[in-house]
């Protein structure tokens, strides 16, 4: 069973004070995730990305279409005890201690009585939070924050959680700790959808992605399929100041400063430009992809003209 | 959608059904507490205090408790009261509050002085009332008719009616009649002209329906004490003449005594008794009147004005 | 259902509790001391009169901001901060939210209004040196001023749920200034006629009645309150606190969370 289906989903707002202008926000959707993938949503700001997780939480209702989750109807009440969420910048009661909040959470999730204190303990300590479990929230950083987010997310064991730009405001090691509890939340049979702009992480956790922009779907499918049509390219920086034939026949854009030499390849000739590098005995600096190669994609799906790439799974 | 709509459905109709609710709940508790808020004057021993309390609103405040005032008398009056106790306190918290807001004065003058039913028979407050008045708005005539008014009417103290009349008819501005009032207090008070006099200048200078109301009624019961001074006066006359009392006004009209048919202002014609004496037809109609009454008679607990007198 | 209202009710007490409103029984308490110190030294006769007067107003009035400022904010300002996101993505229905809201704001001015209560009945104690029959009237008093702040949180919340704090402040202040001369305002709409006495006096009607509420000056004056009158405001501020509830739940069903 898919763990999300989404058919047809839209959401046009209508804008303005007196005379109304439409504003589409997300054009209709049709996308499924399966139980117990990690699933990527990317695009950049203002895409739609936060707009189609608010509309499956029914915190905005759609002009169109439809979902489900686990088989229920994404408005079913019952849908919302398998679920969790976290949503984008969180915030929460500035007067309340992080035990209390998850308290209070655990207790509207309807946790039982007796599981509570003990669920509660688990995820202060899943989340790193243990030390300032009886401080109050409004003495908490951003990275704090985020963790308390992800805790109420999956405090009543979620079937699926749905995160909005989890890495949001995090340090690279606050990162690192959210990737490794994607990681663990997938290897306990979760499906996690996930949205973010920060490729790096998407192309390390998921099974597959989607791609959205301007309200619209671009690509989906599993990372390295997607990558597979698009060519990375690395840069080569060696020693010496000679081209070598290879790279001129290649026409490779090459720099000269100093004593270095720059020369951008492409990805699949990359052994071929190292062997010619030898052989000409130039000391090879490093060899640096240019851009990764879901960055390639991501960006070639920004164009205006939506890339022939992937439609519905 | 479901859920959504069962709980649309089910707000919508208890909303619907508390409006309906508290309205009727509201109506009963009206009917509970009719004067409950205007007795709270009863409570307000210090107007001053009041006006302090009321931070610069006074104005509006004084706006609140002269409506109050309005209808807490007309409402009485409508039923036939004979106890008017908050028009006093009402009428002096509204001056209080604001002492220029002049309609007030003059609704007192018409309604504080008079006797019950037709007024809350306190004619010294009401001098009180338009001394006030006076006090902070001395370039005002209307205040000075407004006191005079009381001395004649109520007081009948033709000598300080003269006074309040000849000092108004000193003030820039001042109706002419004023100073005509002062004279006539000298020689005719007392007498049905002055007085038609003075109903007269009040019908025509007040804005307020109420003291119009009562002015022309006022003024009717004068005509008819007139007529039937006059009518009787003729009969008696007749009677002389010819020895007995008329049979009807036909014959004394037959007689050359009389011509025409004789009518009271509300165009009824007037009865004659076989005694000589002249009744009015309907005496219910004509509040006021103290001539052609039938003997015996007890006027009606709530005074009857036509509705066109209130225009 | 009712374990969740209860959750949110006992939340926002806690929220409302922390952020210091509670704090007002300290200004109120000095006042209240003040006025009962001053009275006792310059005024004869009229102690008790004032201090009922004065305690009973201050009630009354700090009760009504309270209500006003926390009850503004207690839908807008989830939202505002996305508190509120992840709360409704649990299983809570939108109305329990509104439900759970009011009560936890009514409960916090109900205490408040208990503490208040003992400072005036201590003032009282201190001007009179000891209580009268007369003094229970002043419960009924009380009782009334905690129907009034039924019906001002249930419209703050109303507000709430669709407007800016701002205008939801002046919205409910302005409803309360109206409502405290709803009796002159249905006196009015009577004298009026053709379409503007219907427009007027369904908007006389619509209007709470605060002035049915207000039994200050006549406790004060050591008056009996009829038992019915109690019964009948009591249904009175109970269904017109139902009605605005089921107004706000009906507008925030169907708000759009962006």
């Amino acid at each position: 069973m898919a763990a999300v289906e989404i058919a047809g989903l839209s959401k046009t707002y209508n804008v303005g004070f007196w005379r109304k202008r439409p504003k589409c926000a997300l054009k209709p959707l049709d996308l499924q995730v399966e139980e117990g993938e990690v699933f990527g949503f990317l695009g950049p700001n203002g895409a739609g990305k936060t707009t189609t997780l608010k509309l499956l939480m029914g915190l905005v209702f759609p002009t169109a279409g439809t979902a489900r989750i686990l088989g229920m109807a994404f408005d079913d009440p019952r849908v919302k005890a398998q679920i969790g969420y976290l949503p984008e910048q969180p915030y929460f009661y500035d007067y309340v201690t992080s035990r209390e909040l998850l308290e209070y959470y655990a207790r509207l999730s309807g946790v039982a009585g007796g599981e509570r204190s003990h669920r509660i303990a688990e995820m202060l300590d899943r989340v790193g939070l243990r030390d300032s479990a009886d401080l109050q929230l409004r003495k908490f950083s951003k990275g704090m924050l985020q963790r308390v987010g992800i805790a109420q997310a999956i405090l009543h064991d979620p079937k699926v959680v749905f995160l909005d730009e989890p890495m949001s405001g995090l340090d690279p090691m606050g990162r690192r700790e959210v990737r490794d509890l994607i990681e663990q939340l997938k290897h306990d049979g979760k499906t996690v959808f996930f949205s973010t702009h920060i490729l790096s992480d998407a192309e390390a956790l998921c099974d597959r992605v989607a791609v959205i922009h301007l309200g619209e779907l671009r690509g989906v499918g599993a990372v390295a399929e997607l990558t597979a049509s698009v060519k990375g390219k690395v840069e080569l920086v060696w020693r010496g100041n000679k081209v070598p034939q290879f790279f001129v026949s290649l026409g490779a854009e090459s720099h000269i400063s100093g004593d270095l030499v720059r020369a951008v390849i492409p990805e699949a000739s990359l052994d071929a430009a190292i062997d010619a590098l030898r052989r000409d005995r130039l000391q090879l600096i490093s060899a640096t992809p240019v851009r990764t190669p879901l960055e390639d994609y991501y960006l070639a799906q920004m164009k205006p003209a939506p890339a022939a790439a992937g439609v519905t799974a | 959608m479901s859920a959504r709509r069962r709980v649309t459905i089910f707000a919508t109709s208890l909303l619907v059904a508390c409006m309906l609710a508290s309205a009727f709940l509201l109506r009963w508790v009206d009917q509970l507490r009719t004067n409950a808020t205007l007795e709270e004057v009863l409570y307000i021993s210090s107007p001053k205090v009041l006006k302090r309390m009321s931070l610069g609103y006074d104005g509006l405040l004084a706006d609140i408790y002269w409506t109050r005032a309005v209808q807490y008398f007309g409402g009485k009056h409508h039923a036939g009261a004979s106890r008017y106790d908050l028009l006093a306190p009402l009428l002096e918290i509204t001056t209080t509050l604001d002492p220029h807001l002049l309609v007030a004065y003059e609704f007192g003058s018409n309604f504080l002085a008079p006797a019950p039913p037709n007024g809350a028979g306190m004619p010294q407050r009401a001098i009180e009332l338009a001394q006030f008045g006076i006090r902070n708005n001395p370039d005002d005539w209307h205040l000075y008719y407004d006191l005079g008014f009381i001395y004649y009417m109520e007081l009948h103290d033709y000598a300080k009616a003269a006074d309040a009349f000849a000092r108004g008819s000193q003030v820039p501005n001042a109706h002419p009649f004023l100073k005509a009032l002062a004279a006539q207090m000298a020689q005719h008070a007392g007498e049905l002209q002055t007085a038609r006099m003075m109903w007269s200048a009040t019908y025509s200078t007040t804005t307020d329906a109420s003291i119009r109301a009562n002015a022309v009624a006022h003024l009717r019961a004068l005509q008819v004490d007139e007529d039937v001074t006059n009518l009787e006066n003729l009969v008696r006359f007749y009677q002389e003449k010819t020895g007995h009392f008329p049979a009807s006004f036909a014959e004394m009209e037959a007689a050359g005594f009389l011509r025409g048919i004789p009518v009271d202002p509300l165009g009824q014609t007037y009865e004659l008794k076989p005694d000589g004496r002249v009744q009015v037809r309907d005496p219910d109609d004509l509040p006021f009147i103290e001539k052609g009454l039938p003997p015996g008679y007890i006027p009606p607990k709530k005074p009857r004005f036509l509705p066109t007198d209130r225009n | 259902m009712n374990a969740r209202i209860a959750h949110i009710a006992s939340n926002t007490f806690r929220e409302a509790v922390r952020d210091r409103v509670l704090y007002n029984l300290i200004a109120f308490a000095l006042l209240m001391s003040g006025a009962a110190i001053l009275v006792g030294q310059i005024s004869i006769d009229i102690e008790r009169l004032v201090v009922v007067n004065l305690g009973l107003t201050a009630v009354s009035l700090f009760g009504v901001v309270i209500a006003i400022f926390i009850g503004i904010g207690l839908v807008s300002k989830e939202i505002e901060k996305r508190t509120l996101y992840t709360v409704l993505s649990r299983p809570v229905r939108r109305w329990e939210f509104i439900v759970g809201k009011f009560l936890g704001l009514a409960g916090t001015l109900v205490v408040n209004t208990f503490f208040m209560a003992v400072g005036v009945f201590l003032a009282l104690l201190y001007v009179s040196h000891h209580f009268q029959r007369a003094d229970g009237w002043l419960l009924v008093a009380l009782y009334f001023i905690i129907l009034q702040f039924l019906i001002i949180t249930a419209l703050a919340l109303l507000f709430s749920s669709f407007s800016t704090p701002l205008m939801s402040a002046v919205f409910a202040f302005a409803l309360f200034v109206i409502g405290s001369f709803a009796e002159d305002l249905r006196g009015f709409a009577a004298m009026t006629h053709g379409l503007t006495r219907w427009l007027a006096t369904a908007a006389a009607y619509l209007v709470p009645n605060f002035s049915a509420l207000n039994i200050i000056s006549s406790v004060a004056h050591e008056q009996a309150v009829a038992g019915r009158f109690i019964l009948l405001n009591t249904g009175y501020a109970l269904i017109y606190a139902t009605m605005v509830l089921c107004g706000a739940v009906l507008i925030f069903e169907r708000r759009n969370l962006k």
